[in-house]
């Protein structure tokens, strides 16, 4: 069952065949060079990765630790980003190992009619991220006139700054709901996603909207051009359009992805 | 959208991906096929949730002066040393 001294096989991705060649010089976790895995007319993109490294209990401590844990993600991704160069792709979730290529060759036998399905439903699409934060400091400073008293003028400033805060997460949330209707318009399919934390992002205000779109790639363009639009029309809103990635949100089956 | 914006961007650009954005997707989203080596994926999704709050790169954030993962038992009890 096991692959070649201890070799286990990590997977990336299934896609519609492709010239393996067009991979050449791709290395995923661990620096190995990702080749292909066919069944029919649909390959599985493997790297050979240690198998002591990546039984269960390695890998469950790895996981816990977070340099490890960017340095895979962002290879794991960087893989699925140039298989998606090639033609449409089916991410898999991170860390999906097998002990030897035959093992990745039988999923594909066994899930096949589901790996056709979804990739018949993501061909020419791609997923975009659009993100609104409401950015009170966009807003015009205030200016209050002399007040008679300090006490009352701070009052006062608190009070502007308040409703300065609440108007724009009014306007901030006006512009999500937009987005959400507006460029959805041009959307096939939308799924939200929890809003991420300012507290570490060094991004500026408030996530009000975290969403991400499945898009037909002629008009994805469009699409982010109609997001980024929104921002001008709804002041102290900032509008952030990331992509174009691979259908990470949508390729798992509905049951599986709207849970 | 600028003139370098959606036009200008193509796969390959992974490099420049927001920590956050990435792992949201790879580890949240995805397809979940059964490997042969059976991760928990509760603990994971513990993790994720820990990491919800991970917006910038582990870089950035120690920048910041936020370590606080260094000093999570949660995080770090069964890692050891690197």
């Amino acid at each position: 069952m096991n692959g070649p001294a201890g070799r286990a096989s990590y997977a990336y991705a299934v896609a519609r065949s492709f010239d393996p060649t067009r991979l050449a010089g791709v290395r995923g976790v661990d620096g190995a060079e990702v080749h292909l895995v066919p069944y029919r007319e649909i390959v599985a993109v493997v790297s050979p990765v240690p198998l002591a490294e990546f039984d269960e209990t390695a890998l469950r401590a790895k996981l816990e630790r977070l340099p490890w844990l960017e340095a895979t993600a962002r290879a794991h991704h960087a893989v699925v980003d140039a298989v998606a160069a090639c033609g449409v792709t089916l991410p898999l979730r991170l860390a999906t190992v097998y002990r030897g290529d035959e093992r990745v060759a039988e999923v594909l036998r066994q899930d096949y009619p589901r790996f056709r399905t979804a990739l018949d439903r993501l061909e020419g699409r791609v997923e975009l991220g659009v993100k609104v934060y409401s950015d009170p400091r966009a807003t015009a400073p205030v200016t209050s006139p002399p007040a008679s008293s300090p006490g009352r003028d701070y009052l006062r400033r608190r009070r502007v700054q308040h409703r300065a805060r609440d108007d724009t997460w009014r306007r901030a949330a006006a512009a999500a709901a937009r987005v959400d209707a507006t460029p959805a318009g041009l959307a096939v399919d939308s799924r939200p996603r929890p809003p991420q934390s300012p507290r570490l992002s060094g991004a500026r205000g408030e996530n009000v909207l975290n969403a991400t779109y499945l898009v037909d790639a002629e008009r994805a363009e469009e699409f982010a051009a109609r997001a980024s639009h929104l921002e001008s029309e709804a002041p102290g809103a900032r509008v952030e359009v990331t992509g174009p990635w691979a259908p990470y949100s949508f390729a798992p089956p509905d049951d599986q992805g709207r849970a | 959208m600028n003139e370098t914006g959606l036009l200008a961007r193509r796969y390959g650009q992974s490099s420049s991906a927001n920590l956050a954005d990435v792992l949201e997707r790879v580890l949240d989203k995805g397809v979940v096929i059964a490997g042969d080596i059976r991760i928990n994926l509760l603990d994971v999704e513990l993790l994720t949730i820990k990491l919800r709050l991970l917006v910038a790169s582990v870089h950035t954030a120690k920048e910041l002066g936020i370590d606080w993962w260094e000093h999570d038992p949660t995080l770090t009890a069964r890692a050891g040393q690197r």
